[in-house]
């Protein structure tokens, strides 16, 4: 079978995402991609030469509504699942 | 005491209408039917039995003040915990959801609000609808009431389980790649996958976005009818949904199948695809032509490929649409944040995701990464094209294309879930239909031992009622769906 990542991409690929991974996640991961990775390359058969890509099925373009203001929540509403807030602010961690 | 939490819910309207029950008993009766069987079955993941009976009492008010009730008057309604209920936390049965109480509601649910349905429960799933088995859900699995070790298919398990349970009337699933149909058919109901765009996804949390639809999961083909018809239809808020005026899905149910010409594809009984399976499948096929439809076997060579394409497509997706949960504005959030953000928000995801998720997102991640991308991602979307193409001709000369919808009957639970790619190649029959945004239904067609089996139709574009319609003429003509599991 084709190599098609080593543990070093996983840990890579995984931060680009955040996502953290434990040593035997990345272990774990590692193979089991490669066996899905080589899996999707089944799709290399495929002639698509001149064949459009598509991304939605339905032949929809710019849907766009008017300009104008509609209801909207109320703040308390809005920040009840915020996990850290203070006053009418969400309190993120540090930026910087 | 009949058994009211058997009623179907055309059968509860016309009753609760006519005075002939209340729906405060008739709830009761599916609380208490709950009660009993759902420290087994795990249907539920949240259940609203109080803000029920308060509904339930408010429909019996307003009939007895002779006010007009809506058209799902009383109905006990499951709904999938990944669409969005104000005021009812919805967890998309993950850790990173677990407290999350939606300020709004999804349009479907406005709109069966507004015809008087009561809302049961929010319904066990796999963990943001990625899986087949209802097994990822961080509140523990849904399991098969047929069968208690056996899996109830999935993601949209808890929906299909207590409907079969009788545990609610209706349900709503979302169907991604089959999380409608699968389940659908591991429990012995109806499910439908409607046309992309039909049903808005507004308060839908997206996975997919581009592939997933809510549809109605039921105990009866007009009961599957009937929400639909009040699910459906444009919504400004989607702006994926598509302004076309609804058919008249009960009114149009008949079981005239004369003329009827349908196309059973090849590559669905294939590879994988196992004896009983195939058995019961075909016995429905020669009822179908004893009943007036005419059959041919097709070939969709390109279909070998709607599995990968397909997941590679629902990966990138994915990595795109969860890249939202930042433990912020809600959604999980560690104890000691003192670290700095990128710290803090990846240790927020990796602890707030199941296994699951994370690989879909990390897979996902690498096929939408330069370099990769046009091997990987777009490729899949050409392929997409390739199979469309390949629906849109053979449903020029078909009026639906039919064959098993899941390749084997429900397995135990455990039995796949450490492998990742195995348990993706229980999707192969499903996805095409996801890819190319047709519809498609899951019908009961028979019983290994007492598993079920299902069939699957895909029809043309906003074409449900034809889908309907063969479902209750199938539904007529055998008995597979009148079936009870022996849970008591």
């Amino acid at each position: 079978m084709r190599r098609h990542v080593s543990k070093e991409d996983v840990e890579h690929i995984a931060w680009l995402a955040h996502i953290e991974l434990t040593e035997e996640e990345k272990e774990v991961f590692t193979e089991q991609f490669n066996r899905i990775l080589e899996f999707f390359r089944k799709i290399d058969e495929v002639d698509t030469e001149g064949v459009p890509p598509t991304y939605h099925v339905l032949d929809l373009v710019n849907v766009s509504r008017g300009d104008e203001v509609g209801e909207t929540l109320p703040k308390e509403l809005v920040l009840k699942n915020a996990p850290r807030r203070e006053g009418n602010f969400f309190k993120s961690p540090r930026i910087v | 005491m009949p058994r009211l939490y058997r009623l179907s819910a055309s059968e509860v309207v016309d009753k609760v209408k006519r005075g002939e029950i209340t729906a405060e008993e008739y709830i009761i009766s599916i609380i208490e039917r709950a009660r009993r069987v759902d420290n087994r079955v795990n249907a539920y993941i949240t259940a609203t039995f109080n803000e029920a009976l308060n509904k339930a009492r408010e429909v019996d008010e307003k009939i007895k003040r002779g006010e007009k009730v809506g058209g799902l008057a009383g109905v006990a309604i499951a709904v999938k915990d990944n669409i969005c209920t104000f005021g009812i936390r919805t967890t998309c049965a993950s850790r990173m959801l677990e407290n999350f109480i939606p300020p709004y509601d999804a349009t479907v649910v406005e709109r069966i609000k507004r015809e008087d349905a009561v809302i049961i429960g929010k319904t066990n799933m796999d963990e943001f609808a990625m899986g087949s088995t209802t097994e990822t859900s961080y509140f523990g699995p849904t399991r098969n009431p047929w069968d208690l070790s056996k899996v109830p298919g999935g993601s949209s398990g808890g929906s299909a389980a207590a409907l079969i349970a009788g545990e609610a009337t209706l349900a709503l699933g979302s169907d991604t790649g089959g999380s409608i149909r699968c389940p659908a058919s591991y429990c012995s109901i109806i499910g439908l996958k409607p046309t992309y765009g039909l049903v808005s996804r507004y308060g839908l949390i997206a996975y997919a976005n581009s592939l997933e639809q809510i549809g109605p999961m039921a105990r009866s083909t007009v009961d599957c009818a009937l929400l639909l018809s009040f699910i459906g239809g444009y919504d400004p808020k989607d702006s994926t949904s598509v302004n076309i005026s609804l058919g008249d899905y009960v009114g149009s149910l008949t079981d005239d199948l004369r003329g009827l010409k349908v196309g059973v594809i090849k590559e669905f009984f294939g590879e994988g695809v196992e004896e009983p399976v195939k058995k019961n499948v075909w016995r429905s096929i020669h009822l179908l032509e004893g009943l007036g439809a005419a059959y041919e076997e097709i070939s969709l060579p390109s279909l070998d490929y709607a599995l990968a394409a397909y997941y590679i497509i629902a990966m990138s997706e994915a990595s795109s649409n969860l890249a939202r949960y930042d433990g912020l504005r809600y959604g999980f959030r560690v104890e000691h944040d003192d670290a700095d953000w990128a710290k803090i928000y990846a240790r927020n995801r990796s602890i707030g995701f199941g296994a699951e998720v994370k690989r879909r997102i990390i897979l996902g991640t690498y096929a939408l990464s330069a370099g990769y991308y046009e091997q990987y991602y777009l490729k899949a979307l050409k392929v997409r094209t390739v199979i469309r193409r390949e629906f849109e001709a053979a449903l020029k000369r078909f009026d639906v294309l039919l064959g098993p919808t899941m390749p084997l009957p429900p397995f135990n639970l455990g039995e796949k879930i450490q492998d990742p790619l195995t348990l993706y190649m229980c999707d192969v029959l499903t996805v095409p239909a996801n890819l190319i945004g047709y519809p498609s239904i899951s019908i009961p067609c028979g019983f290994e031992g007492n598993l079920p089996i299902g069939l699957q139709l895909i029809g043309r574009p906003f074409n449900e009622d034809m889908l309907l319609k063969v479902s209750f003429t199938l539904e007529e003509n055998t008995s597979y769906i009148r079936r009870e599991p022996s849970l008591q």
